[in-house]
């Protein structure tokens, strides 16, 4: 028997932007061309029904890897495999039998709802492009039904966005991206601009749509430990790359990559008060010039000339995948891992 | 003695359709060298409890009720030319985003000495030196050379050690650090926490440290005090109200903030949102998402009681004997 095949396969996926000056400016100054590499060659799969989620600091290009999928940008080179269709070279909304199955959740619900629209049709615009619901009639039953689903009233589609919360705008957002019954949803930071409080609403919400709906999730954000409620698989992101992919549990009990561990070891931690320790030096490099070789040698204390020469392979390694050579060489046994309490 | 001692302070904002009331009898004390959290959701007030201690509360709001003392002076009702002396001197202040808390076309020097020489009345090479100096100790690496260098030529991260060295430069007794970290990535935020720290316990600057995140303060602060619907409803000592919060919203919010290690099915929540400060109901402002109301919490609003080291606003601590 073989496994089926995972919703969406991303390989060797990159995005480069040019920031060279116009060729005159360039001929007068003398100054060459200049790219930035925000994304250099993603690998990753996400079974159907299933949680990947990217992480890492700000640059590192997981919002890019979210904009790839849905056709906001397109990608340099590397493939998009969704649901046995390739859609590397197709913009968003097309084709649209298989953007359909893909929507988006956006972080800040401010700027992401028309705030001249009623919710109403906020959230039955989707099904309007796409012509899933072509009965108006239709189509508000099936937006009332929705505004119920995700926690919020029938009335409630007659109002304008300001009328609403935070957590209820975000609602507002999930329901709108699951009106066309897509399959899958890339998320990118959807709670990192509401409160606690009402981010364990959102999140709770978000899992329990995974489980009645079969949704497949892309998860985008920079906090560990919501990454760690919603999450079966992690990939950490780093100056562009993927430095480690692995299963949830694993990535949190037995970190390979060292800059995983930094992430790990630096989160401000409610049950880790004063914490004394040696802080982790140094700051995340200018992405327009990055280290050679592995791009985390600078900050890596186990990096030697081959780091610092030769970039590392994303290797396979008991179920995960690790970009590292002290990994690879078995150079990291000895380092020390984060002391609890 | 006390360094800061705030008393049922108020602060009002008269509009067109009535006045709304930000923060409402807020009292705290501060003593030297101490690290206090504020931490709550937006709206809740921390913020402006913070603008109002250093007294940047903008018309149409202002103080309306209460006083705040900084070492036994009053500091709430002075003219504007005498809080601004204090302001700087006394009172230093971080904000959240370093790249506007700079003058880009200044040297981060020019910034720093003239701070130093209007508050400290040092000649230029001397307030030059305690410049570079205050430079190493927030950790810039070769601050001889980078004193003379533009903010924009500097990392996020440095950004903020530099004005963490200017909010200190004058030697003040008291900083209100609003968010240093939140605009900092994870990696750096620990850096900028662990300086903060290390600066206290070395200059023996008292910090107001105001932020949403939980984490922040159980790794940085001594006290917390948690603020809802423009009021304080729990204070206490840091790991104190971590391990045993006594107000539902502080066991609410503590339940729901998501952890690394086992993951539960379901992340406990509380049901609803914070009420708007217009909106606030007349009795415990909590009552409508409170899981334990009973009779009183409708109608009359819980003071906070308790001692200075530990009190909280709550229906349930006080008409229970423990």
């Amino acid at each position: 028997m073989t496994a089926p095949e995972p919703l969406l396969t991303v390989s060797g996926l990159k995005k480069t932007f040019d920031l060279s000056q116009p060729f005159l400016n360039r001929l007068l100054s003398g100054g060459g061309r200049r790219f930035v590499h925000a994304v250099d060659g993603v690998d990753f799969t996400i079974p159907r029904g299933t949680t990947l989620s990217l992480v890492g600091e700000s640059g590192c290009g997981k919002s890019t890897v979210a904009k790839l999928l849905m056709g906001l940008s397109r990608p340099t080179a590397g493939s998009i495999r969704f649901d046995g269709h390739e859609l590397a070279g197709t913009v968003a909304g097309e084709p649209p039998a298989v953007r359909r199955q893909m929507q988006m959740i956006f972080q800040d619900p401010y700027a992401s709802l028309n705030p001249r629209w009623r919710v109403a049709r906020i959230i039955a615009e989707p099904m309007k492009s796409f012509g899933t619901h072509p009965d108006p009639a239709a189509r508000r039953r099936e937006v009332d039904r929705l505004l119920e689903f995700v926690g919020l009233s029938a009335a409630d589609g007659e109002k304008f966005p300001h009328e609403f919360s935070g957590g209820q705008r975000q609602r507002i957002s999930i329901a709108r991206a699951i009106s066309t019954k897509p399959e899958f949803l890339v998320c990118d930071e959807p709670t990192s601009a509401l409160d606690v409080s009402v981010q364990a609403q959102i999140l709770n919400l978000m899992r329990s749509l995974q489980r009645e709906l079969g949704l497949t999730y892309l998860f985008i954000s920079h906090d560990l430990a919501v990454v760690n409620y919603i999450s079966d698989w992690i990939g950490v992101m780093y100056l562009g790359r993927l430095v480690e992919l692995a299963p949830a549990d694993r990535i949190f009990a037995e970190p390979q990559h060292p800059y995983t561990r930094l992430l790990l070891e630096t989160v401000p931690d409610i049950s880790m008060a004063h914490r004394d320790q040696e802080r982790p030096a140094g700051e995340v490099p200018n992405p327009i010039t990055p280290p050679r070789g592995c791009h985390f040698h600078p900050r890596c204390p186990l990096a030697n000339d081959r780091c610092r020469s030769e970039v590392p392979e994303f290797l396979a390694r008991d179920g995960a995948r690790v970009r590292c050579h002290a990994v690879e060489e078995g150079r990291i046994a000895s380092f020390p891992m984060r002391k609890a309490g | 003695m006390t360094l800061l001692s705030v008393k049922n302070l108020t602060v009002a904002f008269f509009g067109r359709s009535g006045t709304v009331n930000a923060i409402e009898d807020v009292s705290l004390e501060l003593e030297p060298g101490e690290i206090l959290g504020m931490v709550g959701e937006s709206g809740a007030g921390k913020s402006m409890t913070g603008a109002a201690i250093i007294g940047l509360i903008e018309p149409p709001g202002r103080i309306s009720a209460g006083e705040i003392r900084l070492e036994g002076e009053r500091i709430d009702n002075l003219p504007p030319e005498a809080i601004r002396r204090i302001r700087g001197r006394r009172i230093g202040a971080i904000f959240q985003d370093p790249l506007t808390s700079l003058n880009p076309v200044l040297t981060v020097g020019e910034q720093l000495i003239e701070t130093i020489r209007t508050h400290l009345k040092l000649p230029r090479e001397a307030a030059r030196a305690r410049a570079i100096d205050w430079l190493r100790r927030v950790g810039i690496p070769a601050p001889e050379a980078r004193i003379d260098t533009y903010p924009h030529q500097y990392s996020g991260g440095m950004r903020q050690r530099v004005v963490i060295a200017l909010a200190l430069c004058a030697e003040p007794r008291l900083v209100i650090a609003d968010e240093p970290t939140t605009a900092l990535d994870v990696s750096v935020q620990a850096q900028v926490i662990a300086l903060l720290r290390q600066l206290a316990r070395e200059t023996g600057v008292a910090v107001i440290l105001v932020t949403h995140d939980m984490g922040v303060i159980a790794e940085t602060a001594d006290r917390v005090a948690v603020m809802y619907a423009g009021r304080i409803v729990e204070v206490g000592p840091v790991a104190e109200v971590l391990r045993a919060p006594r107000h539902p919203y502080t066991s609410g919010l503590m339940a729901s903030i998501p952890r690394i290690g086992p993951r539960p099915e379901v992340l406990p929540q509380i049901e609803g949102a914070m009420p708007r400060p217009h909106a606030r109901p007349p009795g415990c402002a909590f009552a409508p998402r409170c899981p334990h109301r009973f009779v009183p919490c409708t109608d009359e609003r819980p003071e906070l009681t308790g001692t200075p080291v530990r009190s909280v606003a709550c229906h349930l601590t006080t008409e229970v004997p423990a």
